[in-house]
């Protein structure tokens, strides 16, 4: 297979993926974000303190993320056909893998949000702010870094996913590589759709990490990576470690 | 301005019961700064989040500025509009500061405004207004990471105020910072008290705070107020904690035959040279054994103990003339020798040691 061969392929599984997990992305974050609110809300000690409700949001979320996508697609297909009409092709895979990253993005949500301090929720509790004003205010634009890393995470994991989705016709990079690399013995093509899956992730992740860390105002200069910082940091604590151990002699 | 009467708080977990206040009645005064001192567990974290219904009291009731909270309080856990409105008229400032990281400076200042509805331009002006008055004009766009703890308290305060509030709740404001940075938060609490008209309620663990700002103090054990009232009314008070914490005096008999008085100075006998005159008066050698006199609230105030040669009953005559000079005098029976330095606020865990090794008798009761 020539690369003027293989070039169609992979520019139109790119597009597939795209719209595969561009969608699913969208719809999990927004519905996923209110359950996960939902569930640190409603959890005990919460503001919205309801333990039926956060047995059964919670339950839901379990069952569908212990179930494995690949049945939870099939599960769905009657779901889907009603939603868009077919089960095959790359919108027909958006219902499933948006269903399936949900309950995937809530959980993340529930911890970033429960990783707010409740000191803050008690402030605004004080000023006179009601428990909208909390989520909006203080809840959502703390946990932001970490609500960032969580959709990072998601479309990752949308991306594995979307591999799946080649099963019922999706199509995506994943796909690509399971057909063409995998049973037509293509290795060479299923190199590439992997290298290309490599490249696309790791451009994700880092642009993810870059977004969270410059919602994180954390003093010191912004947009300078943790690593360098490290390293900074850890020049004047050894000079002063020493100093302290001079003055102790 | 804040009356807490009957205040109860009991916790349930697990079937077993704490009870962190048990009846508290509390009266703060409107402009004066009331200092709730105790130990940790002493229920004086719960007191302060009773007065704004953070914590919703068992039983009692909680009055602000006129107003019965604790009837606004509804059923559920969550507060009613009424209940928020009414929390949007008392500022309080943390220990932890609790500032959104996400904010700059000058939107944290502006976060009680947006609640209360106010316009963009109102806010920013408003917010800048405070942040000058608080010192911090030039950090309005820093975050909070980029300040020092005493700079982030000052954030805090600038909040509290921004909803105009007749009352500020401290919650342990200045626990976490050095004793410098306590002193200028406390100056500046202080001031607003003064410039604003501020009552201010403030619970804390350190004696200096109350030393240094408080017109009255309260002291708090096992969730009971023990000892409270004024800081001039406690001095007043034979055998009162707060006043002998707040003003330590130790040091014993040099011998047999003496007599020990503790004279406590309090407004303008403080400024007399009574001691002198004393020792003219009746040509009698006078030891100070220990003293404390400080500026409380701004009035003289303090406490002296020193000895006089002879037993009580040599000396009736000196003790009645500083009797004449308006100073309260307590006669200390020297029954062993009494252990030093055990005034600290800590030593509230064990009284009754305190109180066998130097028995204050009152004057009166002779």
């Amino acid at each position: 297979m020539t690369w003027s061969q293989m070039q169609p392929l992979l520019e139109q599984a790119c597009w597939e993926t795209l719209i595969m997990v561009g969608w699913s992305t969208l719809i999990s974050v927004a519905l996923g974000l209110p359950i996960g609110v939902l569930l640190v809300l409603t959890d005990k000690g919460g503001l919205l303190q309801n333990s039926l409700v956060n047995k059964v949001t919670g339950q839901i979320v379990n069952v569908g993320r212990s179930m494995p996508f690949i049945i939870l697609m099939v599960a769905l297909m009657s779901f889907t056909r009603w939603i868009t009409g077919t089960t095959i092709g790359s919108e027909a895979a958006i219902v499933p893998l948006a269903i399936g990253g949900i309950p995937f993005f809530a959980r993340l949500v529930e911890t970033a949000v429960r990783e707010v301090d409740h000191g803050l929720v008690e402030a605004v509790q004080a000023m006179g702010g009601n428990t909208w004003t909390i989520v909006r205010r203080v809840l959502v634009p703390e946990a932001l870094p970490s609500l960032i890393a969580s959709i990072t995470t998601t479309i990752v994991a949308l991306i594995g996913y979307s591999a799946m989705a080649g099963t019922v016709g999706g199509g995506g990079l994943g796909d690509l590589a399971v057909r063409y690399g995998y049973q037509r013995f293509e290795t060479g093509l299923m190199w590439i759709t992997v290298a290309v899956l490599a490249v696309v992730i790791s451009l994700i992740q880092f642009a993810g990490d870059y977004a969270a860390r410059s919602l994180h105002h954390r003093g010191g200069r912004q947009g300078s990576g943790p690593r360098l910082r490290l390293l900074k940091a850890k020049e004047p604590a050894t000079t002063t470690a020493t100093a302290d151990l001079g003055k102790a002699g | 301005m804040i009356t807490t009467s009957g205040l109860t708080k009991v916790y349930r977990s697990r079937g077993r019961e704490v009870t962190a206040l048990d009846g508290v009645d509390l009266h703060v005064r409107e402009g004066e700064v009331y200092g709730v001192i105790g130990q940790s567990g002493a229920g004086k974290s719960s007191l302060i989040r009773c007065v704004n219904l953070l914590e919703r009291p068992t039983s009692g009731t909680v009055t602000v500025a006129g107003q019965d909270l604790t009837a606004l309080a509804g059923r559920g856990p969550r507060a009613g509009r009424e209940l928020r409105q009414a929390r949007s008229r008392i500022g309080m400032v943390f220990q932890h500061f609790n500032l959104l990281s996400s904010r700059t400076v000058q939107d944290n200042v502006e976060l009680p405004l947006e609640i209360l509805g106010r316009s963009g331009k109102e806010r920013s002006r408003k917010a800048l207004e405070l942040l000058d008055l608080v010192g911090l004009a030039d950090k309005a766009k820093a975050y909070p990471a980029q300040l020092s703890g005493g700079q982030k308290q000052r954030v805090g305060i600038a909040r509290a105020l921004a909803g105009d509030p007749k009352v500020l709740l401290s919650d342990e404001a200045t626990s976490a910072l050095d004793p410098e940075t306590t002193r200028s938060i406390l100056a500046l609490l202080r001031d607003l008290n003064r410039q604003l008209g501020l009552t201010v309620l403030l619970i804390t663990h350190e004696m200096d705070v109350v030393k240094s700002i408080c017109d009255s103090a309260a002291l708090m054990e096992h969730g009971r107020v023990v000892e409270s009232g004024t800081v001039t009314e406690l001095l007043a008070t034979p055998g009162s904690e707060l006043a002998s914490a707040l003003f330590p005096v130790a040091g014993d008999a040099s011998g047999d035959n003496r007599t020990v008085l503790d004279i406590t100075f309090q407004g303008e006998s403080a400024t007399q040279p009574v001691i002198s005159q004393l020792a003219r008066t009746y040509n009698i050698d006078i030891s100070i054994l220990g003293a404390a006199i400080d500026t409380v609230g701004g009035l003289q105030v303090g406490r002296m103990r020193i000895e006089l040669p002879g037993r009580y009953e040599d000396n009736v005559v000196p003790i009645g003339f500083l009797r004449e000079q308006g100073l309260h005098i307590e006669t200390v029976e020297q029954t062993q020798p009494a252990p030093q330095a055990h005034q600290t606020p800590q030593a509230h865990q064990a009284p009754q040691v305190d109180r066998a090794s130097s028995v204050l008798v009152k004057e009166e009761a002779k």
